[in-house]
């Protein structure tokens, strides 16, 4: 098939998978999850031939096709797909950690295990009763019961990203981020009769909606002004030098600035950068392959994929030097970000909920990288981290089903199996989920050489160091030690030591379905890295040609070179990562059960501060979300019913007023009982008067007719003859 | 077949009093087979609209096509003028489309059922007028026609607050169109015609003009018809802040009126703007776009507001109409102030096809509103909840409908939004900016809704009994499954519809 066609094809599975799971295969757990799981791989396999046919050229620009979609006056809008370097490259982890992520959710639903003894639509699987041969009753995982649902969710969540990747404009582009919204709110709230999860749901698709009002503007904005929304036209150099020639009158923003801060507030909705990263934690309330997707394979990646795509935008008119004032507002929000997300990262104990401020952090590493102009950097680890943290998530989702089999065991339900302060010792029950977890976890602190995530953070420190971007540098070094901290806290809690609860103590390795998409995922978070080695790396720059540099800069004009290497960045990315594991190891390799965490001691309250992420959901509800129901529920309705309806019934009463006043006042004395009754009392009186001439004799009758004669004579004598 | 094919637009506009007509004959208490009568009488029109669309050439020279004229009022120079362009035919298309959904939808209807029937085709014979018409004077009088159904469907077969709700209905509705008749008899005597083209072709040239009543200024009869023009439609729209009649007409409307209400008799009044305002007073209009843009606004950002802050079903999907009606506007205001440019172009294009796609989303939204009504004898959303296990198939279908009326992309919504957006940014950039508040806030409510019905624990009150909450039946999924397939299509491939609105807009505007 050509290239071009079969790009287009690459959401379809998917997107069917979900409407024939939705319209016909609902009933069958078996027939959804094959077709669901089947639609992945397609789209795997589809995806996988178009990245090996663009590595094959060697001089690969782009395959490209489009479509007139809609007339607009004289002209058409047109859509399109697009693959160049960049796309390929985001395409290649997205087919792979979807089509994971749907396997992995097979056995994550307990697929195959009896049904649920009180399970209802709505709520996590409760657990099942059976009996074995011996007339022994267990307490079993008992399979989700909206299972067929949740592959057709996920495989349109699926389709989004497709959409998203292969889009040749930002229209499309903005479609399958906008569809992933949609489903990022269906599959958090999955288990809608949770409160949490119903909040979370709507919690999250209503901050990335703000991001994406902004987009939405940004797109007009951009559309306007060039009178495109294709890649070729707005990131062509005739464009972008009108763009950046354009002054908006605003903070010194050219009109390419302006619209590259409007979308990368898209981004920072969709990627959960500060100040709208408060979604993303509470997004943990979903079931957790939705957790890997979100966080790792789409949607969060989708932010960041966004921001590397209009690089040329709010960086035109950059001189290679100073930063454009866009480029440092993105830089800024980065290496907050990173170094925020951090902080609060060391006090969480639910597992999943270090991931995921780890996942805001490492996204904060990939913007700054973008706003400094590190954009091969920015993208190596969008690729290793997406590798590395679906890897996480789903090793987490395994630690947690393991531990769900030990309170099923024990039975005592007020344990919880996310809580990391449960946990411990759990390298021997489950050592697929140990080792591969630990590959991650390395990864994420950027363990030195062996693993993706010290290739791609070490090409971050290199590029801000060598551009001279101080700031971002510490910061983001900082970081990073903070982030090799935590892992290692995290892995010591869960993994080391002794169990330090009962149900720690029955957790068990978890099924191949879960297990395998862990070492293919593993296999990327250490190999990955090595396709993007540094030419002059010592000892092993040079062995391995820097395919990614190469191949990810030619998605620009002009390919960025790479930096000059410096011993400083490298030796301080040693220093964090192997400090930050050293130190959690040390202090939380004896964490005991019900022991206060030994960081509670050293911060004091400022570990309140970060345990409760520094109050921002308690601030965004008092500034934000109390003024906005108010003014709807009280404000709009007093306007609507009290003032404006109020104004329409003082007419009626107006009206009322005068119809009574005309009733009262006019009508009934005047005209009925003055005009009306009058005249019909005037004639009464008359008649009864005139009655009495009425006597009957015909001698009266006679004399009254004599007497008007003689009138009548008198009458015509003067008048006639006179 | 010729008679049928040079009579096209009058067939399809008189099919359905005819069908009335037969349907006062049919026997006594055959209630069925009114229904029946109805429904199938109500296909006709559409039927004919399909092949009216086929027929109709959109790349063709001359915008009005299928017109037909009779000699009607001689004696004021007044026609029987009908016709059509791409813009009215997708109203008619909408019309004739949501009539037969809304009575089937009615088929629960237990009271009346004859009386209901004739008042609907009726109303469907108002509404198509008013989009058919080329002759002012019968463009009122069928703007007044598609009234009188309305105040009787709503006060004989609404819910409680039903008498206030149709009494003001009808109030405003007049109140605006007296103006209407007003402006209407001024601009025809003092331009001896009510033709609409002959008027906007003459309208700039005031030697033509024979009598003008009363030894007006040319220009005080202008801004007199203007501002009349402009109130009884904004009445209609409804424009901020003339809108609080539509919470309570909607809310009060049995379902299948509140389908047509919203669907289609909103559109009258945004249908009168682009037909009459903009191309009678381009200078007028352009100079007041700014305002229109503010009310425009006030609508999309209070009617969002409002919809959140209800705690009844209904009244929130009525809110939502002032909030989707808003970006009509808005698109309106945006064509308005640049007449003739590309973003006058877009706007309007997505204005158009936003009273459409509000037309069915509206529609659909509160049929279904009306499903759970009619099982639960209530709308309100705090005693719902949880729903979702009792009634999977009704709630797909709302969590479908709900994306479209919110404006998710890759459903109808987005499209129109976008185009509107896109348009008024490059005129009117401070108040689009001001309108992504309420676009915020469409999330806002519509998650509030599927939120307060479908989701929570399993609600136990409707779950066992004689109250045990039954599915969406099969005659309700056949309401919905045309409205899903044309949002999800308008969604996907708009071009079809737009190609049809988008050469009649770049002819007009």
């Amino acid at each position: 098939m050509a290239t071009e066609n079969l790009i287009w094809l690459l959401p379809l599975p998917p997107l069917l998978a979900f409407f024939i799971i939705v319209l016909f295969t609902n009933k069958s757990k078996k027939t959804s999850h094959i077709v669901g799981v089947g639609a992945a791989a397609l789209s795997w396999a589809g995806a996988m031939t178009v990245f090996f046919r663009a590595l094959a050229d060697d001089h690969f620009v782009a395959f490209t096709s489009k479509i007139e979609w809609i007339p607009l006056g004289e002209e058409w809008l047109e859509i399109g797909v697009r693959i160049d370097p960049l796309s390929a490259a985001v395409l290649f982890f997205v087919g792979i950690t979807v089509f994971m992520i749907f396997l992995y959710s097979v056995g994550y639903h307990n697929y195959g295990q009896p049904k649920g003894d009180h399970d209802t639509f709505g709520l996590p699987p409760h657990g099942a009763t059976t009996k074995d041969e011996h007339g022994h009753s267990h307490t079993v995982p008992s399979v989700e019961p909206m299972y067929s649902r949740f592959f057709a969710f996920i495989g349109l969540f699926a389709a989004g990203m497709y959409t998203l990747v292969i889009s040749d404009n930002l229209l499309t582009l903005f479609v399958g981020w906008e569809i992933m919204g949609l489903c990022s709110y269906l599959l958090i709230g999955f288990w809608f009769a949770k409160k949490s999860a119903r909040d979370a749901g709507i919690k999250a698709f209503m901050t990335t909606r703000i991001g994406d009002v902004f987009m939405l503007l940004g797109l007009a904005f951009l559309y306007t002004t060039t009178g495109s929304l294709s890649y070729e036209v707005i990131f062509s150099e005739e464009t972008l030098h009108a763009l950046a020639s354009v002054n908006v009158g605003f903070l010194g923003l050219s009109a390419a600035g302006a619209i590259g801060l409007l979308l990368f507030i898209g981004a920072v909705g969709k990627s959960a950068q500060w100040p709208l990263h408060v979604w993303l934690p509470d997004a943990m309330e979903g079931p957790t392959p939705v957790s890997a997707m979100i966080h790792a394979a789409t949607m969060v990646s989708a932010g960041v994929y966004m921001t590397i795509r209009i690089f040329p935008l709010f960086s035109a008119g950059w001189d290679g030097h100073g930063l454009t004032t866009a480029m440092s507002v993105i830089a800024f929000i980065g290496a907050f970000t990173a170094i925020f997300a951090a902080t609060i990262a060391i006090a969480q104990n639910d597992v999943k909920g270090v991931l995921a401020y780890s996942t805001i952090s490492q996204l904060g590493f990939m913007m700054a990288a973008i706003g400094i102009g590190a954009y091969v950097a920015a993208a190596f680890h969008l690729v290793t981290h997406a590798f590395f943290k679906a890897l996480l998530f789903l090793g987490s989702g395994s630690v947690i089903h393991g531990m769900e089999h030990g309170v099923l065991h024990t039975g005592d339900h007020s344990v919880d199996p996310q809580d990391m302060r449960n946990m411990g010792g759990l390298r021997k029950k489950m050592p697929i989920t140990f080792w591969t977890f630990l590959i991650g976890g390395f990864a994420l602190s950027g363990f030195p050489i062996v693993t993706a995530g010290f290739w791609s953070k070490d090409e971050i420190f290199a590029d801000a160091f060598a551009h001279g971007h101080m700031a971002v540098f510490i910061t983001l070094a900082v970081a990073a030690f903070l982030t090799a901290f935590y892992t290692m806290r995290q892995i010591s809690m869960t993994f080391l030591g002794k169990p330090r609860t009962p149900e720690a103590e029955h957790a068990h390795e978890t099924n191949w379905t879960m297990t395998t998409p862990l070492v293919v995922l593993s296999i990327f978070a250490v190999g990955y890295g090595w396709v993007g080695i540094p030419e002059h790396f010592p000892v092993l720059g040079g062995l391995l040609p820097n395919w990614f540099h190469d191949f990810v800069g030619h998605t620009l004009e002009h390919p960025p070179a790479a930096v000059e290497f410096s011993w400083i960045p490298l030796i301080t990315s040693l220093a964090v990562a192997l400090g930050g594991l050293g130190l959690g190891w040390l202090v939380y390799r004896n964490f005991k059960a019900g022991a206060v965490d030994p960081m509670k001691k050293v911060l004091g309250p400022v570990h309140t501060l970060l345990a409760n992420k520094y109050y921002f959901d308690e601030a965004y509800d008092f500034l934000f979300v109390k003024p906005a129901i108010w003014i709807s529920e009280v404000f709009t309705n007093k306007m609507d019913q009290g003032v404006i309806d109020g104004i329409l019934h003082s007419f009626g009463k107006v009206a009322l007023a005068v119809g009574t006043f005309l009733r009262t006042k006019i009508d009934a004395p005047i005209i009925n009982e003055f005009v009306g009754d009058g005249s019909a009392e005037v004639v009464q009186i008359f008649g009864r008067w005139l009655r009495k001439a009425q006597t009957g004799r015909i001698q009266q009758y006679m004399l009254s007719a004599l007497g008007v004669l003689f009138i009548i004579f008198i009458a015509l004598y003067y008048l006639v003859l006179a | 077949m010729d008679f049928l094919s040079s009579h096209l637009l009058s067939v399809i506009l008189f099919f359905p009093v005819f069908a009335a007509i037969l349907i006062l004959f049919l026997p006594k208490g055959e209630d069925k087979l009114v229904r029946w009568t109805a429904l199938i009488a109500s296909l006709v029109p559409f039927v004919l609209t399909v092949v009216l669309w086929l027929n109709f050439d959109a790349s063709a020279s001359s915008v009005f096509q299928f017109e037909e004229s009779y000699i009607w009022y001689a004696a004021i120079n007044s026609n029987f003028h009908l016709g059509v362009d791409g813009i009215s035919l997708s109203m008619v298309l909408l019309t004739t489309l949501l009539t037969p959904l809304a009575i089937l939808a009615s088929f629960s209807i237990k009271e009346k059922v004859k009386a209901y029937m004739m008042l609907f085709l009726f109303l469907e014979m108002g509404m198509l007028g008013v989009f058919m018409s080329m002759d002012l004077l019968i463009f009122f009088v069928f703007w007044e026609i598609g009234l009188v159904p309305m105040y009787f469907l709503i006060n004989q077969w609404g819910s409680s607050n039903r008498n206030y709700a149709s009494l003001k209905f009808m109030i405003y509705t007049v109140g605006g169109s007296l103006g209407l008749l007003l402006a209407i008899q001024l601009l025809g005597v003092s331009f001896g015609t009510y033709d609409i083209g002959e008027l906007i072709s003459h309208f700039n040239y005031s030697a033509v003009l024979h009598n003008i009543p009363l030894n007006m200024d040319i220009n005080a009869v202008k801004a007199i018809s203007f501002w009349a023009f402009v109130v009884a439609f904004a009445i209609k729209v409804p424009v901020w802040p003339f809108h609080t009649w539509l919470p309570d007409a909607h809310t009060e409307a049995p379902t299948a009126g509140s389908m047509i209400l919203a669907g289609v008799l909103l559109k009258l009044g945004a249908y009168g703007f682009i037909r009459l305002v903009l191309p009678l007073y381009p200078a007028e209009s352009a100079h007041f776009a700014g305002w229109l843009a503010f009310l425009a606004v006030m609508a999309i950002v209070f009617g969002a507001f409002g919809a959140y802050g209800q705690t009844d079903f209904k009244r929130l999907v009525a809110y939502s109409s002032v909030n989707h009606m808003g970006f009509v506007l808005l698109g309106i205001a945006a064509a308005a102030k640049a007449i003739g440019t590309a973003n006058a172009h877009i706007a309007m294009n997505g204005a158009i096809l936003q009273m459409f796609n509000h037309g069915l989303s509206a529609a659909g939204m509160f049929f279904l509103v009306g499903v759970i009504y009619e099982r639960t004898h209530t709308r309100d959303l705090r005693e719902f909840g949880g729903l979702f296990p009792l009634v999977p198939v009704y709630g797909g279908i709302l969590i479908f409908t709900s994306m479209a009326s919110l404006g998710l992309p890759g459903l109808n919504g987005f499209v129109s939004e976008f185009l509107v957006v896109r348009g008024a940014w490059g005129e009117l950039a401070g108040y689009t900016a001001a309108a992504m508040l309420g676009l915020l806030f469409t999330g806002a409510y519509i998650l509030k809704g599927v939120k307060n019905v479908l989701h929570g624990p399993m609600n136990e009150e409707w779950a066992h009994g004689e109250h045990k909450l039954t599915d969406i039946n099969t005659r309700e999924i056949v309401v919905m499954v045309p409205l899903m397939a044309l949002m999800l299509s308008l969604g996907i491939w708009p071009g079809w519809l737009l190609t049809v609105i988008n050469n009649a807009v770049t002819a007009l505007f």
